[in-house]
Order: C-alpha cells, then structure tokens, then sequence
C-alpha cells in the first residue's frame, strides 16, 4: 500500500491551495481529481474575477488555474487526474482507480496520514414536464461543452434563473455563437450582480422575472424544440392563463448548487443541515478539520461559496495539515490562519457575503458546542 | 396546458422512479430520503442520488410539510463512483 503524508481530494481551487501549502513545507503530497484536467471551476471561468488585488481580482479564472498548477509543481505536489476516489476506509485507507497515460485504470490503496476533502459541488436539478428530455442541462454543464470541449450545447438557449451562474453562462453562450432566446427567473428581482445583468440587458435579451418553466417541449427528434413558461403568483405557483410557449433546443438550468458530500459521509464526519450553503455539510472547527481526526474539508464541499472563499480554505487546511505533520509550528500555524481568517472575513462582506460569514461562525460554533475535539474514525 | 406537475414524472432517472411511486411510498410511511429510498430505488443507481435527492426532498417537504432538514441525506457506501467488478477484484483488500 502506498503511504502518504497527505491526500487530497479534488484539483479545484480548494484542492489546488490546500496542496500547495502541505507540498511547500515539506509533506509527500498527492493530488487525485476525477476530471482530465485540475483546476475544476476554474478552467471554465474565462471571465475577470472582481475582488482586491489580494484575491486576483482583473484576472480570469483559466489563468488563476495555471497560476496554481505551476505553484503546485514547485511545491513538488504528486497529481493524478482522471483519478477517482471510490472509498474511505479505517486507519485513512483510500481506494483509488487511478487513471493510467494508455487510458486503461488501475485500482490502487493508499494510506495517507492526512485527508483533504475538497470534492466541490454539483448542480441542482429542477424539476418540470419533460425536464429528462435531452436539451435539458445544467447551466454548469452548457459552460463546460462551450468554454472546456468548445462544442456548443444548441443554438436558441433558455436559462432558468438568473444567479451569477445563470447571468455569466448566459453572456458566455452568446459569446460561444449561441442565441440566448430569453432567461427565465421566478423571483420578482434578478439574483445575480447588476453588471453580468447589465451585459445580457445590453444584448438585448429578454430577462423574465416572476416566471417559471413549466414544460419542456419535446420534438420529432426526441429532444427539446421548446419550452412552456408561465406568470408564478407570490408563493412562486404558475398562474394557470399565463402560459406562453417559447421555441429553443436546449434549456440550461442555473438553480444553485449542492455541496458534494459522499467522501464525508463515507468517512463518518458529522453534519450538520444548512439551507443557505445547500443542504447538508461537514461540521469543521477554524483549522477546517472535520470531527474526523485527521479528515479536513475546504471549498464548495463545506458549504457552497465561490473560487475565493474556496482558494483561502484550502491554503487553512493546507497550513493546518503541514502543522499537524510537525512541519510547522504552532505559531506559525496559528498566525496564518488568523491572516487568512481576516482576508475570509473581507471576502464575505456586503448583502451576500455577510450572511455566508454568520452561518460559517455557526457552523464552527457547532463543532466547537457539539464536538470540541475530533476523534479518530471508527 | 396545464400547470400542474404531471404524477408520471420521472424524478431519478437512474432508476427511473417516477413522482407517483414517491408520494406512495410517502402514503406507505416514507418519512426521508432513506425511507423513499428503500422502498423506491430512488437515488440508488449509476449517480447515487446526486441528481434526484434534492427533487425527492422537495416531494416530501411538500407531501408531508416537514423542514427539509428532516428529510434526512441519504448514506454512502463504496464505491461511491461506478467501479467495474474487474477492477475492484484487483484492488487489495482493506
């Protein structure tokens, strides 16, 4: 079996700083990540992130993920993608199906005296007639065809929902060549910022609010050839008279995220229920180590945020394994988490940041009311 | 037209699973995801429940007016991802 000092789950950006941090002072490392390429969200945001220049605001996502990856070879970090994880077992034992160059897998265990959870989020469903017909997809998924595979997902695209999501992919699949026919949001106001809005506005494509789709249209073909929208009255029920029906072939669905929890379940942490982060998540205290001793989380997986919030995680639990391992000292440990603490804080400011910033408190308060120390896994 | 959800549904297209077979599981005593689970085969195909848990939740916080904190989550075992049975005969055993 091979031995690591530590694994760490997921190449996204929590993936990517937690490793870099554990790499740097002096822990073997590996990296393992499902997809062909580390980065996750990151290689598919060809937009500027806003932000200070602390958090590379004015720098795309693809580029930040470069960045990254190059940290990541100088911190001497093992990466293996196209690698999945499909266990946890006692004593950190982890069955991997590793990816080989020829394109065939292997089974490999190993055992790693630390865990990195950092396994992101996966797209919400919504669900409508005919939403199994092909040309319904998430928002997520019509990002990756355009900005990853260059393939365009259709041609006349309805968005459902207009979060930041709905608004940037929407822009994006204009840009890819597609014609965003309408985007479609049940609340009475736009989700997102009003400068992704501004763009689709200034395109002069129609923004629906306080509608919803109820059907999905299927054509000759078996796929989508259009889709129903209706008026929702304030309890965000269709009005029935208000249908209207719009031609399209694909409908993209940008309806939030869900934190990726199966690794956590699988290791035993305990969790906890959280509606604004997307459901059930990890409890973890401020070192981002969950009731697991030994199994630390970051990212989207603790509660659903952005690359930011994710990248500064990942380098808490990164630092937090490097002191664990003896690498560093408490000190050190202990002053650059009160740093990255500060910067978290600044990230989660403002109408959306702040709630993020309570329930986070809540979360640790938690851990620390409910759990105190972590305990070895049974 | 109508506005009206169709019961014929299909909520976990792994196993197909459709609206109906939920809300009766629900009228047979389903009181979570683990409940519906068990007695549908909801979430238990090729995802895991990645894609329907969330819409199942939804069916029981309406049929059943609860949070949907009390839904529940449902459990993992390994693999948590499609393995073939060849490849895991390889692997050692834990």
């Amino acid at each position: 079996m091979l031995q690591k000092d530590v694994l760490v789950i997921g190449a996204g950006p929590a993936g990517l700083a937690a490793s870099i941090e554990a790499g740097k002072y002096g822990a073997s490392t590996l990296l393992v990540d499902l997809n062909m390429q580390p980065g996750g969200q990151l290689f598919k945001q060809i937009h500027k992130f806003f932000g200070s220049s602390a958090h590379r605001s004015g720098t795309r996502g693809y580029d930040i993920g470069k960045q990254l990856l190059q940290e990541a070879q100088e911190a001497n970090v093992e990466i293996w993608m196209q690698s999945t994880v499909i266990g946890i077992f006692p004593e950190h034992k982890v069955a991997i199906e590793k990816g080989l160059d020829s394109g065939k897998k292997e089974m490999i265990t190993i055992q790693a005296k630390k865990i990195i959870i950092a396994t992101g989020a996966s797209e919400n469903a919504i669900r409508f007639n005919g939403w199994t017909t092909p040309g319904v997809m998430g928002a997520g998924a019509a990002q990756t065809m355009i900005n990853v595979n260059h393939v365009k997902p259709g041609q006349q695209i309805v968005m459902l929902g207009t979060g930041n999501v709905g608004l940037i992919v929407s822009y994006q699949l204009m840009q890819a060549g597609c014609d965003v026919v309408s985007l479609i949001e049940a609340a009475p106001k736009i989700g997102g910022y009003a400068v992704h809005a501004a763009k689709i506005r200034r395109a002069g494509v129609p923004i629906r609010l306080r509608h919803t789709i109820i059907e999905a249209k299927k054509g000759e073909n078996g796929c989508v050839c259009g889709c129903v929208i209706a008026e929702v009255n304030e309890h965000f029920q269709p009005i029935p008279g208000t249908e209207e029906t719009i031609a399209c072939d694909t409908i993209a669905l940008a309806a939030g995220l869900k934190p990726t929890m199966d690794l956590v379940k699988l290791a035993g942490c305990k969790l906890t229920f959280n509606g604004p982060f997307g459901g059930y998540i990890p409890l973890h205290n401020d070192r981002m180590e969950t009731s697991c001793l030994g199994i630390f989380v970051a990212g989207d997986t603790t509660g659903v945020e952005e690359a930011n919030t994710a990248l500064e995680e990942g380098k808490i639990a990164g630092i937090s394994v490097a002191e664990d391992l003896g690498l560093i000292s408490p000190d050190t440990a202990s002053n650059q988490r009160k740093e990255i603490w500060e910067r978290l804080h600044s990230l989660r400011l403002g109408p959306f940041g702040e709630r993020r910033m309570q329930e986070k408190e809540a979360v640790m308060k938690e851990y620390e009311t409910c759990i105190g120390a972590p305990i070895p896994i049974q | 037209m109508s506005t009206e959800l169709s019961d014929d549904m299909i909520v976990c297209r792994c196993e197909e699973v459709t609206v109906r077979e939920i809300k009766e599981a629900i009228h047979e005593g389903a009181r979570d995801i683990v409940g519906v689970k068990r007695r549908t085969r909801a979430g238990m195909g090729l995802c895991q429940g990645r894609t329907c848990e969330k819409l199942v939740q939804q069916i029981l916080v309406q049929e059943l007016g609860i949070h949907p904190k009390e839904a529940g989550t449902s459990s993992a075992r390994p693999p948590v991802r499609p393995v073939t049975f060849g490849e895991l005969a390889k692997g050692e055993v834990l």
